[in-house]
């Protein structure tokens, strides 16, 4: 065997703590059963969608491990096309919120890949992020995640404010407002709905949750108040991303929800109320 | 007399169906046109089109001779102002609402100007009152308020009395009577309330499918 990465994931696989894992999540899926008997029992009927859940999210979070083990031993260079193409995947995932939106794709894709990669740029470029794979690929995907997340939740509040205000904006534009100010109201709205649950955890740092990362390090022996600053700046490197990504697409998708004439396009309106 | 706005073969057509077809009607200036005819006539998709909220497939609006698809729509709907069926207020003051159009431009506003709406609009000293504690007739008022304030040559009025109550109905109509007179405005009023367009109209058009089927003095074509 002479492919270093392909060494490294072997040797992971071989680690006795594997058998550890498998062992915790026999725990934790005998958990899982008690609530998949419950639904069962009274028929609440979805308990096959709980199945497919779990066997889908082992099976991706397994290879994923995997893909990250050996992304461990390559070039810094494929941290760039890894996080990439995550930045695509968050897109598709998220765009399907607002598909009644023109080009909401694309704006979702430059929308991320600008609020999250200025935000990896930048911290990396700082040095709050260490120029390492792990570091990279880890923080990374928790940034891609959380401003995919607040985009959909833009886009998800950006188009029930068009649909359910649409005699209000109109009556803006009939009194000579531009498309921009006749939504910037709902699209202030969308944004601090977006940022809610990244303002809430920022809030309740500390007091109502111990985040994952924070968790993470203390068990791994790291100072606890260092892992406390540390998730903090993490914290706000996720509400940055998610703010400079949420505003980035509702100031692209404002415009396309309006004709060349300025009216509120009526196919848009239509594919929203359908 | 002089032609303040012209519509030339006027058409919209939605999913393959005309909603307004072919419709070439003149309004002198300060004067009212009243449009009449049953519902989904296509009265309101007509007034639509005349501030461009919405496209024409064929036919244009001319404005003082001038084809109003070589004015800039922002400025198009400051100079022929549309009082939507529902008042469509913003929540806040009547202030807020009366000034929208210099608020969200971060403009100062003219409360004099504001002031003085409110009386014609027979709502003194309301400026500050929260738009919701407004009865219906009150807030369709507001409406009419916020449209007048960018100072139209044209008000386009869309069944301004539908949701009132029938007292309520009387005084708004009045009121919208006596604003349209003293201020000389050039007004298309669309109703179905043949009665109010008689009162309110020099010139009535009654639609049908969206078409104009009678055209002419209120007591030629509501006889």
């Amino acid at each position: 065997m002479t492919d270093p990465g392909l060494e490294r994931v072997l040797e992971h696989a071989a680690d006795p703590v594997i058998v550890t894992g498998f062992v915790q999540i026999a725990i934790a899926a005998a958990l899982t059963a008690v609530v998949l008997g419950i639904i069962y029992a009274r028929q609440l009927g979805f308990e096959r969608e709980i199945v497919a859940m779990a066997v889908r999210g082992l099976v991706q979070v397994v290879a994923a491990g995997a893909v990250i083990s050996l992304l461990l031993a390559a070039h810094l260079a494929w941290a760039a096309v890894v996080l990439a193409f995550m930045i695509v995947v968050a897109a598709y995932i998220s765009y399907k919120r607002g598909t009644a939106l023109p080009g909401v794709f694309g704006t979702s894709l430059a929308s991320i890949g600008f609020g999250a990669g200025l935000t990896i740029v930048a911290m990396a470029a700082a040095g709050a992020i260490e120029m390492t794979m792990r570091d990279l690929l880890v923080i990374g995907s928790m940034v891609i995640a959380n401003a995919m997340q607040t985009n959909s939740l833009a886009l998800d509040r950006f188009t029930g404010e068009i649909a359910s205000n649409r005699a209000e904006i109109e009556a803006l534009l009939s009194v000579g407002a531009s498309p921009d100010e006749a939504v910037t109201e709902y699209v202030s709205t969308s944004v601090y709905a977006a940022l809610i649950p990244t303002i809430d955890g920022i809030k309740s740092l500390g007091v109502v949750k111990i985040p994952g990362l924070m968790a993470g390090m203390i068990i791994a022996g790291e100072n606890p108040i260092y892992a406390a600053q540390y998730q903090f700046a993490i914290m706000l490197m996720l509400f940055a991303a998610g703010g400079l990504t949420v505003v980035a697409n509702t100031v692209l998708l404002s415009r396309r929800v309006f004709t060349d004439a300025k009216q509120l396009d009526e196919a848009v309106v239509d594919a929203i109320d359908e | 007399m002089d032609s303040k706005l012209e519509t030339a073969s006027l058409t919209r057509v939605v999913g393959g169906e005309p909603i307004v077809e072919d419709v070439s009607l003149r309004v002198a200036t300060s004067t009212v046109l009243a449009v009449v005819g049953s519902s989904g006539a296509g009265k309101s998709s007509f007034l639509r089109l005349l501030n461009r909220l919405d496209e024409p497939t064929a036919g244009t609006v001319y404005l003082d001779g001038v084809d109003y698809r070589e004015v800039d729509p922002q400025e198009l709907r400051r100079r022929i102002g549309l009082v939507p069926q529902e008042s469509a207020l913003r929540p806040g003051t009547v202030r807020e609402n009366v000034a929208a159009s210099d608020l969200i431009r971060d403009q100062p506003v003219d409360d004099e100007r504001v002031a003085k709406l409110l009386e014609r609009v027979q709502l003194p000293n309301a400026a500050e009152r929260d738009v919701e504690d407004l009865s219906g007739g009150q807030q369709q008022r507001v409406a009419v308020a916020r449209t007048l304030y960018v100072d139209p040559e044209v008000l386009l009025l869309d069944e301004p009395t539908s949701h009132l109550d029938s007292e309520t109905e009387a005084r708004v109509e009045e009121l919208l009577g006596d604003l349209i007179r003293t201020e000389g405005l050039t007004c298309v009023l669309v109703t179905h309330d043949t009665a109010q367009a008689e009162r309110l109209g020099d010139h009535v058009a009654e639609f049908e499918d969206g078409r104009v089927v009678a055209e002419g003095r209120p007591e030629e074509v509501l006889a």
